[in-house]
């Protein structure tokens, strides 16, 4: 099972693998141990390859016949829209893709949360999984701006004008970024080039993301660490990647819902108006993937602090690793964490429906006890847990559960009949 | 406890979607009409589509420019489908200024089925001056650029009442029940009878309200149908591959299952 004892069969392909290993690879990739009891939240990590796939693919086209000019980008755009063969359907796949990009890459991230995924040994592995998050918040940012609507000017503008509030240097960062003194041309070229760019950092982050993953191998719902390879494991194919197939075509069929029959839902309005620097919406909002950072940056008076608090909640994410206490990984087993989870799950989504509203009133004191709360459940409540908190008995291996508890109860349908036959 | 997990999952999905349905319909309750495009079979009516064209042509062209549509689309099928004839005739009803020829002059020609839609103004600055200060919005798009779509438009055609009495209107401004503020430059643009429609349909402002509409619908949406065919049979594909590879993995995992 292990790639060192592969050796191919023909001549020619020995000679290759001798000399570049990628039959070696392949095999390894093909034969790596996966825990049996890998559950649907698992797939998507081969969801979001797929996602970065699509969007990569669909974009080199759209550049293809995309004007990256302050004057002809909004028309481009339309021309796509209108006369490009299925340029319709590619634009559509290309934007609703990266809603659907976050939508998977949340659920991801909140599986790893959930199931102590970020934790010894496997910290790398999450960190370069922020990276990979931060730089698709970047992306997705920057591709909002191209189409040169009212909201990719506003938006562009507002973000940029946030780093203003460094301080000494913060207008001149500004005009920096801005290729000029305000949001123009020279900003939407090189957001264009940007956004090329990043994609394709983001696949490399993916390679160590996954490399790192193949050296601890996977976590799983009990948490425990399992020998492999073993009883408790399959090898990746045939076993998961038809379980991967299976979700992501089920994933696919929400994305067609979206793509084919509500393609504009997930935007706004405004941006199908070009932009206009005289005049300014009435409310500027981020896409929905942003608003819960959006929703913590207006919640401070104080610029400078709206910015460090925003970029606090992603470095706390970043430390996560070192924050989280308990030895336990799997909320399985955590009775008190598995509260704290879905109150901090609510928490976030609470943050992201505040961040669309205006921030006045009642919104901007609950965006405030809201923020409030995000920290305090990295800073307190999580480091506090692992002193205070009664676990669960652990099961000795896979084989052996003691389920006491599943997230969305979906065992591994090989545990149940293991269970029954004993 | 298993339970639990999966009715907090459930809860919260609940929740959000009842926010999210809340932020997004948060606009005031508009006019809606049962579209015939709407729905994931929604088509166009042609009918509806070609005497809207005669509506936009007639009435709103004057200010309204549609700079990303060209005669030829009026043909294209999916569209309004006129005839090449009429697509030939409606073009060469309108004048463009093209050039230089080979002597470095412009000149005036008849527009022909490429051309984009002749603009009523030279440029948004004229449009502006010539409309009391407020910019007629070009129509290409405007269905798709307003929260509402297609039920905002037509609210807006329909929704000029008299103001009420403390309500403060300045010269050249008028009352409009769905606009931001109830407050609109344009006059009522459609009132009974204000066109013969060629087809004989009894021109009633809601007809017309209705027909233009879903023209401007088009306009914004060209390949709506195409949109919804092809979408209809994608999701009909992956559900049958989906099964297929269901069963393949039931299949596959029940050596694992049988392995102990």
């Amino acid at each position: 099972m292990s790639e060192h004892e592969y050796v191919p069969k023909s001549k020619a392909g020995k000679w290759f693998n001798d000399r570049l290993p990628l039959l070696s690879l392949g095999a390894h990739l093909s034969d790596y141990p996966t825990p049996k009891n890998l559950n649907y939240w698992w797939t998507f990590g081969g969801i979001l390859t797929f996602c970065l796939i699509t969007q990569i693919v669909t974009g080199i086209v759209l550049a293809m016949h995309y004007v990256a000019h302050a004057d002809l980008a909004f028309e481009s755009v339309e021309k796509i829209m209108r006369d490009v063969n299925y340029g319709w359907l590619i634009r559509y796949i290309h934007s609703n893709g990266a809603s659907m990009f976050f939508l998977a890459v949340y659920i991801h991230i909140f599986r790893s949360l959930f199931f102590g995924s970020f934790k010894s040994p496997r910290e790398l592995i999450w960190i370069i999984g922020m990276l990979i998050y931060i730089l698709m918040m970047a992306a997705a940012f920057m591709g909002y701006v191209l189409p040169w609507g009212q909201m990719s000017f506003w938006g562009a503008t507002v973000i940029t004008n946030l780093f203003s509030a460094i301080p000494l240097v913060g207008e001149s960062v500004v005009t920096w970024l801005w290729g000029g003194y305000s949001v123009d041309n020279p900003t939407l070229t090189r957001f264009f080039s940007l956004h090329y760019l990043i994609p394709f950092l983001i696949l490399g982050l993916v390679v160590l993301h996954i490399w790192a993953l193949h050296i601890p191998g996977n976590n799983n719902p009990v948490g425990i660490d399992i020998k492999k390879p073993s009883k408790d494991t399959v090898p990746f194919h045939p076993y998961i990647t038809v379980k991967d197939i299976f979700a992501l075509l089920m994933f696919m069929i929400i994305f067609a819902g979206f793509v084919f029959f509500s393609p504009n839902v997930l935007g706004h309005a405004d941006n199908y108006i070009p932009a206009n620097p005289l005049v300014t919406p009435a409310h500027i909002v981020p896409e929905w993937y942003l608003l819960p950072f959006y929703a913590i940056l207006r919640s401070v008076p104080d610029k400078l602090g709206g910015v460090i608090l925003m970029f606090g909640a992603l470095f706390v994410l970043i430390i996560l690793p070192w924050l989280d206490t308990s030895k336990v990984r799997s909320a399985v087993f955590r009775p008190m964490y598995r509260q704290f989870f879905w109150i901090f799950v609510v928490d976030v989504l609470a943050l992201g429906y505040l961040g669309a509203m205006p921030a006045e009133g009642i919104y901007l004191f609950l965006a405030r006890i809201a923020t409030t709360y995000y920290f305090l459940h990295f800073i307190v409540v999580l480091p506090a847990l692992g002193f205070v908190e009664k676990t669960d008995p652990l099961p000795a291996s896979i084989s052996e559960p003691v389920l006491t508890g599943g997230f969305g109860a979906v065992p591994a349908r090989s545990d149940k009949i293991i269970n029954e036959t004993k | 406890m298993k339970q639990n997990n999966f009715i907090n999952l459930l809860a919260i999905i609940l929740i959000t979607t009842l926010f999210c349905g809340k932020a997004y319909s948060a606009s005031k309750d508009l006019l809606k009409i049962d579209w015939s495009f709407a729905g994931i079979t929604g088509k166009f009516e042609r009918d509806s589509l070609q005497r809207g064209y005669q509506v936009y042509k007639e009435v709103c062209a004057s200010c309204h420019s549609m700079q990303y549509l060209s005669y030829r689309n009026l043909g294209q099928k999916g569209g309004p489908e006129f005839t090449l004839e009429e697509v030939k005739a409606i073009a060469a009803s309108y004048e463009i200024e093209d050039g230089p020829n080979s002597d470095g002059d412009m000149f005036v020609r008849p527009a022909r089925p490429s051309d984009h839609f002749v603009n009523p103004y030279p440029n948004v600055n004229a449009s502006i001056a010539s409309n009391g200060g407020a910019y007629p919005p070009d129509m290409s798009v405007l269905v798709k650029a307003r929260p509402g779509g297609a039920n905002y438009i037509y609210s807006v055609l329909m929704g000029y009442e008299e103001k009420p009495a403390e309500f403060d209107l300045d010269v050249g401004v008028y009352y409009n029940k769905y606009m931001d503020g109830n407050k609109i430059k344009m006059p009522s643009p459609l009132s009974d009878d204000l066109i013969e429609y060629t087809d004989g349909t009894n021109a009633t402002q809601a007809q017309m309200a209705k027909d233009v509409t879903a023209f401007l619908t088009w306009a914004a949406e060209p390949h709506l149908e195409a949109r919804h065919r092809t979408g209809t049979k994608v999701i009909i594909y992956l559900i049958i591959l989906a099964t297929l590879v269901y069963f393949s993995m039931k299949k596959i995992w029940s050596r694992v299952d049988a392995e102990k």
